[in-house]
């Protein structure tokens, strides 16, 4: 699976126009972590719900950008959260792990 | 059609800064002005504080989820008018189907689409206009209420039989204190003169749904009803001539003609609903009792007493009212007399 998918990307800076694409990526960039911190506190506080919620705006955002891969382990956390199943595993690590790849792949793709 | 390109003033709210970032660049480049919410808390108030043609709102926020502002809005008369357009991601569509069941106008799957962004937020925007229009058009003849309701029919009420008043109301005679009239100025005094029994009737609850020269029929009772739609209309009518004293004296004092009137009111079963055509149709009565009350309006002449009555508009009326019967009148090609009264203003 590639880290982030061309055509979605592609697509998203045509319609954003390439000044603001950056700006979307900052946003991401700025959000994404806080997102990831916010999975860990409602782990810690057993917060389902928060868990749930946070999972599905990484998974909203992955996908806009075509990180599919990000997108698919955040939707496997909101769906767990879902069936109230905090049991996780290792999935919040292998969670950050992909978004720093997708972070990284990201800075590189600005316009 | 030109109206589906005119910018409206947009609300989108979303938790997720992308996602709004990404949905108001995209509306601002189609030319609306964007204001954005982070949670659902932050949209009411700023849908309390401003005006707004159109909200995009996210389902899942923290604070207060979508669905809990789509029911605040609509259940408030302030909001409720405000088309809402939900943005959901694709694994969303059972929330999606429950809102739009809920009375959301549309959706829109996330990430979105830019051309069908620019098509849903067109027809959402040209709907708006359309009613916000139609409502402009009702408010003119008729109380917030009363539009409001005929919105919600939607024109579709088919007739019925209702218990109302009628009234109708005609210019009796103009007295000349100054110059003869130019064409111009009867056209003003009939304008002003509208204005102000149209207040006094909307005012009292009544809808104005004929007007004829300088005459015009009005309906209490219907299309929603009241219990005390006989008082409504002689209330209505006592303002009225309260008024036309006020316009009077504001005539005479620019030495303009002054006039007067005649109102007569009839209250019973009538026939209601909506006649005309797709493009122009007006909600009626008809039937006896509309009948009845036109001839005691002409009566007013013979009788010169300005409100006339009959004895059911009377039957019901409060005692601050005070009524003096005039007696039994026949009106041709009737077969009973029909009591008049005349209402002491």
């Amino acid at each position: 699976m590639p880290l982030i998918d061309k055509a979605t990307f592609d697509e998203l800076k045509q319609m954003s126009g390439a000044d603001f694409i950056n700006e979307l990526i900052d946003a991401f960039l700025d959000d994404a972590p806080n997102m990831i911190q916010n999975i860990q506190t409602a782990l810690d506080t057993k917060d389902v719900e928060s868990f749930r919620r946070n999972a599905h705006s990484l998974k909203s955002n992955a996908n806009t950008f075509g990180a599919t891969e990000l997108g698919v382990l955040a939707k496997e956390l909101e769906f767990m959260a879902k069936e109230n199943n905090l049991d996780i595993g290792n999935r919040l690590e292998v969670l950050k792990d992909a978004l720093d790849k997708v972070a990284e792949e990201l800075e590189g793709m600005r316009a | 059609m030109k109206s589906a390109h005119e910018p409206g003033h947009l609300l989108v709210v979303d938790d997720n800064k992308v996602n709004r970032i990404l949905l108001s660049r995209g509306l601002e480049q189609q030319g609306h002005q964007i204001d954005t919410a982070e949670n659902g808390k932050q949209a009411l108030e700023k849908l309390r504080a401003d005006s707004f043609d159109l909200v995009l709102l996210d389902i899942e926020m923290p604070e207060m989820n979508g669905y809990q502002v789509l029911e605040t809005c609509l259940q408030d008369p302030e909001l409720r008018d405000i088309p809402i357009i939900m943005t959901s991601s694709l694994d969303e569509i059972d929330s999606v189907v429950k809102c739009v069941e809920l009375g959301a106008e549309d959706y829109l799957n996330k990430p979105v689409n830019p051309i069908l962004l620019r098509a849903r937020v067109n027809a959402s925007l040209e709907k708006k206009r359309l009613r916000d229009e139609q409502r402009k058009l009702f408010r003119t003849f008729a109380t917030k209420e009363v539009a409001d309701e005929l919105l919600r029919s939607g024109f579709s009420l088919g007739g019925e039989y209702v218990n109302a008043s009628v009234m109708f109301a005609d210019i009796r005679s103009f007295t000349t204190i100054g110059e003869k009239q130019e064409p111009a100025d009867t056209i003003e005094l009939l304008n002003n003169y509208f204005a102000l029994m149209f207040d006094a009737i909307v005012n009292n609850h009544g809808m104005v749904n004929q007007l004829e020269g300088d005459g015009f029929m009005a309906i209490f009772g219907a299309p929603i009803y009241y219990e005390g739609h006989r008082e409504h209309a002689v209330r209505a009518a006592l303002e009225m001539i309260e008024m036309l004293k006020v316009f009077n004296i504001e005539q005479a004092a620019q030495n303009k003609v002054q006039i007067k009137i005649g109102i007569g009111i009839a209250s019973g079963r009538v026939i209601a609903g909506y006649t005309g055509t797709q493009h122009r149709a007006t909600y009626t009565c008809v039937g006896d009792t509309v009948n009845i009350a036109a001839r005691i309006e002409k009566h007013t002449k013979e009788t010169q007493r300005p409100i006339l009555i009959d004895q059911y508009t009377k039957e019901r009326l409060p005692k601050d009212i005070e009524v003096e019967a005039l007696g039994p009148v026949l009106f041709q090609g009737k077969q009973r007399p029909i009591y008049i009264f005349a209402v002491k203003g």
